[in-house]
């Protein structure tokens, strides 16, 4: 009997492998191409703004007023809405989802478990427009009368719905993390004479870690992209938060609130790209402290 | 033989494709009037074959740049012409004519059960510039005021700046200011939050927020028309000269029936009533 090994190997180099391989090839290339595409085109539209207004205006003054004049283009309280919302709502939602997996893979009987993860792709199949009018029409106005807050659009209203959104998408890609565990680990765990609980936290969960974490990145760069959930809930006002009931306005928010009005070239549509790509440079920045500490787990 | 045809062929396209271009009408200016100019152009478009638009709002002082040029021959104008631009005009021999087309009329709005019914322009500009801040201060409950304005880029902020925070000494709205990115999200933050005080074009407040007057003069179609509601302006489309042709046939367009239609469908005030 051949081995799986040999016979990818010896059937290598056929005519058939050659054309899949250039065809695949190709394929990735035009993908990276566009990426690349992507990221010049962000930089050639944004950088611009540098000639008019110096990075220390923009990165550390508090006021934006983009059509004044000359425009007063501080992004500071943009940046820190986006980072106040993503953080409020990774801090908040990922110990859930990190929980409803190991639920759902590990405690649930097996019908409920089937029952839960059908659940948790429909909720994850919800248009986020959804999530916002809901979040508009229902949560704000209910938590400003129970809170007794003037605003029911704010930076809490705006977090927990950001949950909302990434629970369903958490949860489902660590719960089949922790479900691609072989078999075989628990047993040996169980025959040492562990109990269910040893087992789940220092054998299962450890082994599945690699796949949970790039879950929960996942979920974090998606409440960091979000654009319609804070343009509708998060009240819009350029301020750095100072309480959980403040309003905030998130860059994706400004960029999709303001592009559409905006003169193609003027100084205001230059810092709009320049947004954009503060928020590619954060997700670059998550993506590489991500892959740092996963290199730092590895050689421990 | 063949070679002719075609080459005639060549010419008359050319001709037709540059006639095409020739009856080509650019429109400039205010994006205040950008809504229902646009809008018009369209109409018009549809129903007199062969006259083309081309419709951009680059601002009021843009528009007459623009006009002074020659670059397009409607200027849209959310104010009158200044001394200055009737100059930069006159000089390339281009002599602007105005004509009012509409009324912007913008109405403060707060929440249905808000007592407070009236406000002077004053307490509006201490408000949205963050001097007031509690509802008690002009005479309603003791609860913090929310104020909500909409995006910079819009045309109701710009009327709003203009008419509310530019006058007298100009003042920024403040930054604790709710932001809205549309008429309806206008809408729907002021009638759920009780706090929250709003504004926005007359033709779109509706019944679930409560109009307040200003100046003691509540805002109607009639006030803004006969100047008593502070809150109004004229807006102006100029031409060079007299319009003639398809440019005089677009100005009868917009200032009939159908044109002002359009202009109360786009949340404006129509110069005269048309139902």
């Amino acid at each position: 009997m051949r081995k799986k090994s040999d016979i990818a190997q010896n059937s290598f180099g056929g005519r058939g492998d050659r054309i899949a391989s250039y065809l695949i090839f190709a394929f990735s290339v035009a993908g990276v191409l566009l990426m690349a595409f992507i990221l010049l085109f962000l930089a050639g539209n944004g950088l611009p703004v540098l000639k008019e207004v110096s990075i220390k205006d923009i990165l550390f003054a508090f006021d934006w007023y983009p059509v004044e004049d000359p425009p007063a283009l501080g992004m500071l309280p943009l940046i820190a809405g986006t980072v106040s919302a993503t953080l409020l709502s990774s801090v908040m939602a990922l110990p859930v989802a990190f929980l409803l997996a190991v639920f759902t893979a590990e405690i649930a009987p097996r019908r409920m478990r089937s029952g839960i993860k059908v659940l948790l792709e429909l909720l994850g199949f919800i248009p986020s427009i959804v999530i916002g009018f809901l979040g508009m029409m229902v949560l704000a106005p209910w938590m400003q009368g129970a809170l007794n807050i003037a605003t029911g659009l704010n930076l809490l209203t705006t977090s927990i719905l950001l949950g909302f959104l990434i629970i369903p998408l958490v949860a489902s890609l660590s719960e089949e993390a922790l479900s691609s565990v072989p078999y075989e680990l628990r047993d040996a765990s169980y025959a040492l004479g562990a109990t269910r609980w040893e087992t789940i936290f220092k054998v299962v969960v450890p082994y599945a870690l690699p796949g949970i974490s790039s879950a929960a990145l996942l979920g974090i760069m998606r409440a960091l992209g979000e654009t319609m959930i804070v343009l509708m809930v998060a009240g819009g006002a350029a301020i750095v938060p100072r309480s959980f009931f403040d309003p905030v306005r998130p860059l994706t928010s400004t960029i999709a609130a303001e592009m559409g009005e905006t003169p193609v070239g003027s100084t205001h549509y230059h810092a709009l790209f320049f947004a954009g790509l503060i928020l590619l440079l954060i997700t670059i920045a998550i993506n590489l402290a991500s892959y740092a500490i996963e290199k730092r787990g590895v050689r421990q | 033989m063949r070679k002719s045809v075609l080459v005639l062929l060549a010419v008359t396209m050319l001709v037709w494709v540059s006639g095409a271009f020739g009856g080509q009408i650019v429109m400039d200016g205010s994006t205040t009037v950008l809504p229902f100019g646009q809008a018009a152009a369209e109409r018009f478009m549809n129903e007199n074959n062969g006259v083309k638009f081309s419709v951009s709002g680059t601002g009021t002082g843009n528009g007459f740049k623009s006009l002074a040029d020659g670059s397009a021959q409607i200027a849209n104008a959310s104010r009158f012409i200044k001394e200055s631009e009737i100059k930069a005009c006159m000089d390339k021999k281009v002599y602007p004519v105005p004509f009012a087309v509409a009324l912007d009329c913008i109405v403060p709005i707060v929440h249905p059960s808000n007592p407070v019914k009236n406000l002077t322009k004053a307490q509006l500009k201490d408000i949205y510039s963050g001097k007031l801040t509690n509802w008690k201060e002009v005479g309603g409950a003791d609860a913090p005021i929310v104020v909500v304005g909409r995006d910079t880029s819009s045309g109701t902020y710009g009327t709003w700046q203009e008419m509310i925070m530019d006058a007298g000494e100009k003042t920024r709205v403040t930054q604790r200011a709710q932001v809205t990115s549309s008429s309806g999200a206008m809408m729907t933050a002021v009638s759920q939050n009780k706090n929250a005080i709003g504004y926005e074009g007359m033709g779109y407040v509706g019944d679930s927020v409560k109009a307040l007057s200003v100046e003691g003069v509540a805002a109607s179609s009639a006030g803004a028309r006969n100047g008593k509601y502070p809150l109004a302006r004229y807006l102006y489309m100029f031409t060079n000269g007299w319009p003639e042709g398809e440019l005089l046939a677009f100005m009868n367009f917009m200032l009939g029936r159908e044109g002002q239609k359009i202009v109360n469908s786009t949340g404006f005030v129509s110069l005269q009533d048309v139902k």
